[in-house]
């Protein structure tokens, strides 16, 4: 099986010049900026791009629609031969879930509720009498079976909370193939799901736009994952075209200097260096949420100074629980937390300012973490009053040097949260940690809700602040690419437990204990035939 | 048992003892209220003795928790007791049963409330639901500003329009809805038009504004954009994707309006000289004659609590969560 399929159709959507503005703040801002795109017949594009590139729009955009707020300003669409800027609403509802389909990215949010999920799934094909109910229906168990969901004779009687997350988008991609479209928008399909259920959803989906040979639009950040979907990519950057190239030539030699850097992130590697010397010792703790049942078991991590500790796991996995026991949030049931040595209390209001200075946080949303009415030397210079005492001239000093040290310069001091970029944001986040002259700092996901160039450069202020400063950090992360990036040592953890822990090296290499393997062999890589090697290695 | 059984007994159960509560709130409210029977009946000039004979006669000498418990006790066992007036300190008992002066008002209530109801939810639902399918249109304003209007002004106010036009300028209604045991059901609703009308005018905008309002909030969800991009059609995906999930908010502003029909309507019988059970309970709070006033304000209690429980078990079972659980 390959993915890249050569005899390609003849032309099935044809974009050209496409403009689309959106209104907010009260006034237009262009999204889309002149863009062609030009789609073959049973041909996957990849639309990639960091977020606002305009990718979901574009998408959009090719079936005639826009999002309330936004319209379509100029260029033409053609589909089918159809032109769909001069067609009227009708004759576009026409064309909508039945030549061209749309596979959301939260299933979770676009199954209706109060409707079974077969209804849902065979509702497109009914609504135009495309084949009687109960062949649709058939056709329906027929395509939850491809798709590798379980008991597909019955599965489609369930509403949609009574199914997981990954079951629910191959539902949706069934739903899609339905009245077998010749196109189909995936909109970031799998962003919101797991890497081990990832995989399955990916294979489900290629292969069933492979067996009708259904042209798609795959929209997404993921490079690696887009890698093992398209045959064609397009490079999105605000609202402009960077690039368009055939998957294994885009892979190969990038032209342009944005695509480049895409890649980079996955290029940063840090020498691991082992230590015995610990800073903090997880002592047989198991915890549990108030009124709940336990969410960790007997968990035993250790932390050495001066080194970069990964936890990494599945949402659920307990990686953010173990980081509440160690500042004290959460209590533990038993066990206990050892600061250079010395048991900490486990309630925060036991600990002394002294205890607390020496743990610090950095949160991943960096929008929530901070008050957006306070400017960033208010958020910066609190923690110095609290555990320095500094004040006045001598405050504003140090303010100044911790903003240097995160690279941004003395214009940022009168600003506002709300005025700076993502990126931006988490470095002053950085900078209120750093603040406490910490010599832990957790990280809990702090590099996920950014995009992959500002990702790096985050990343790299961590390592530099490591090296100079010597701190400790244990990273919370489920990106494999960042855990290469930046880890000494790695502790995997499953359902509450520590699979194991050791030096990166040890545990990125054989043998993997059962979860791990799973783990690690449900990373995309780079290599377009990543999905179909694993495949083929399972069978 | 299946959950939502359990849950809906469990609100039966709730509702019982919220009665319970009321009935208590009740009877210690008229025991607050100024004035006695006793006295109101026989006058400035009667003798402590002939007082002090009267309450004794009536019951009202025992102490307020007794009176409390042979009470709900008696209501319990469908006796609400007789009532006060039609007695006199001569000893003379021309009273009547309170539930044989409450229940031909009581049922006179349901009638016209149920005649405004017929009329009023499917015309606020159907309102609701096009305003919603066409908002921001020129039909969607006016009818946001219609009902507006129409509950804008004081319902006394609405009949009197009503009886101006359609009784005295253009005479197809009458304008007094004096119905008896022996109006036949076509007379009876023949005479009830103009109250039923105007009982509706009050209604509909409440209705037919919260029907919108929950339909709207709802068409902003992912899925129904998912629904919009499968080709269905607008009005399909009001009727199927977004109503479905919307009947809590909207079966909860229906009870609400629903009570007031029952319990609220005393200026419009006022009006329409319509012999209901408003009317009744306002004159015998005038005369204090208790076991009648407690018996119209627990049998108003109780349409309250049902209703209420009605929509919150509405609310339950259109919850694919609560019904079909993991």
């Amino acid at each position: 099986m390959s993915t890249e399929r050569d005899k390609k159709g003849d032309i099935l959507l044809e974009m050209k010049d496409i403009r689309v503005e959106g209104f907010s703040d009260e006034r237009w801002h262009k999204i889309i900026k002149g863009i062609d795109l030009t789609l073959h017949r049973g041909q996957v594009m990849g639309l990639i791009g960091e977020s606002g590139a305009g990718k979901s729009t574009l998408g959009l955009a090719s079936m005639g629609f826009t999002k309330p707020g936004c319209k379509i300003t100029s260029g033409s669409i053609f589909f089918d031969g159809q032109d769909l800027i001069k067609a009227n609403d009708e004759e576009k509802r026409m064309l909508w879930g039945t030549k061209i389909a749309y596979v959301a990215q939260s299933a979770a949010a676009s199954f209706n509720p109060a409707h079974r999920l077969l209804d849902q799934t065979v509702e497109a094909s009914l609504n135009r009498n495309l084949q009687t109910k109960s062949v649709a229906e058939a056709d329906a168990r027929n395509l939850y079976e491809q798709l590798q969901l379980p008991d597909p004779n019955n599965i489609g009687d369930r509403y949609p909370h009574q199914v997981s997350g990954g079951q629910l988008q191959r539902m949706m991609t069934a739903m899609a193939m339905s009245p077998r479209p010749e196109l189909i928008i995936f909109d970031e399909p799998t962003t919101a799901l797991d890497v081990t259920t990832q995989v399955e959803v990916l294979v489900a989906m290629r292969n069933i736009v492979e067996k009708f040979n259904t042209a798609a639009l795959y929209i997404t950040h993921d490079l690696a994952v887009v890698a093992q979907m398209a045959d064609v990519i397009k490079v999105l950057r605000y609202g402009h075209e960077v690039e368009e190239a055939k998957t294994r030539e885009m892979l190969v030699s990038p032209k342009e200097d944005y695509t480049k850097s895409l890649w980079s992130v996955r290029s940063l590697e840090k020498p691991e260096s082992p230590s015995d010397d610990f800073v903090i010792s997880i002592n047989n703790v198991d915890a549990a949420y108030l009124g709940g049942s336990k969410v960790l078991h007997n968990v035993n991590i250790d932390i050495p100074r001066g080194r970069t500790v990964a936890v990494v796991g599945e949402s659920g996995s307990g990686k953010s629980t173990t980081a509440r026991v160690i500042t004290g949030l959460l209590q533990p049931i038993t066990g206990s937390v050892y600061f250079n040595g010395e048991a900490l209390p486990p309630a925060l209001k036991d600990r002394s300012k002294e205890q607390l200075r020496r743990v610090q946080m950095i949160y991943q949303s960096a929008d929530t973490a901070m008050n957006p009415r306070q400017t960033i030397s208010e958020i910066v210079g609190r923690p110095l009053e609290f555990y320095h005492s500094l004040y006045g001239t001598q405050k504003q000093e140090r303010i100044l040097e911790l903003l240097e040290m995160i690279e941004l310069d003395e214009s940022f001091y009168d600003r506002f949260p709300g005025e700076l970029s993502g990126g931006q944001k988490q470095r002053v986040c950085i900078a209120r940690a750093l603040a406490a002259d910490p010599e832990v700092i957790i990280c809990d996901e702090v590099t996920s809700a950014l995009d992959q160039i500002v990702q790096e450069g985050i990343l790299q202020l961590l390592l530099r602040l490591q090296q100079e400063f010597n701190i400790t950090y244990l990273f919370i992360t489920h990106d494999i690419a960042v855990v290469q990036a930046i880890s000494d040592e790695i502790v995997v953890m499953y359902q509450g437990a520590v699979v194991e822990q050791g030096l990166k090296s040890k545990i990125m290499s054989p043998p993997y204990p059962d979860y791990t393997k799973l783990l690690l062999k449900s990373v995309p890589e780079m290599d377009p035939n990543w999905l179909t090697n694993l495949v083929d290695k399972r069978d | 048992m299946h959950p939502i059984l359990i849950t809906i007994i469990q609100r039966l159960l709730l509702g019982l003892l919220t009665l319970f509560f009321v009935s208590i709130i009740i009877f210690s409210s008229i025991e607050f209220l100024p004035g006695d029977f006793t006295q109101a009946i026989l006058g400035q000039a009667a003798t402590e003795e002939t007082v002090a004979a009267f309450r004794r006669e009536l019951g009202l000498d025992q102490p307020a928790y007794i009176r409390y418990f042979d009470w709900i006790g008696a209501v319990l066992q469908g006796d609400f007791g007789s009532s006060f007036s039609g007695r006199n300190s001569s000893g003379v008992d021309r009273s009547r049963a309170v539930i044989d002066l409450v229940a031909p008002r009581l049922g006179n209530t349901l009638f016209l409330a149920g005649m405004a109801a017929i009329v009023s939810i499917p015309l606020s639902l159907i309102l609701g639901i096009t305003a919603a399918l066409y908002r921001n249109s020129i039909y969607d304003r006016s009818v946001n500003a219609l009902t507006l209007t129409t509950i804008s002004f004081p319902e006394f106010f609405l009949a009197y329009l009503l009886i101006l036009f359609f009784s005295s300028l253009w005479p197809v209604f009458p304008s007094l809805a004096n119905v008896n045991i022996d109006t036949s059901l076509g007379e009876r609703i023949y005479k009830c038009v103009l109250p039923a009308l105007t009982l509706t005018l009050v209604i509909v905008a409440h209705m037919m504004r919260m029907t919108r309002a929950a339909l709207i909030n709802l068409l902003a969800s992912p899925y129904i954009e998912m629904s919009q991009l499968k080709g269905i059609s607008k009005a399909k995906v009001i009727l199927r994707h977004a109503l479905p999930n919307a009947w809590a908010p909207i079966a909860t502003v229906i009870a609400f309006n629903l009570a007031y029909l029952v319990v609220g309507v005393v200026v419009v019988e006022v009006v329409f000289v319509y012999p209901g059970i408003g009317q009744l309970m306002v004159d015998s709070v005038t005369t204090r004659d208790i076991p009648v006033v407690q018996a119209c304000v627990l049998i108003f209690a109780t349409t309250y609590i049902l209703l209420n429980l009605t929509a919150d078990i509405i609310g339950i079972v259109t919850n694919p969560r609560l019904l079909h659980p993991k």
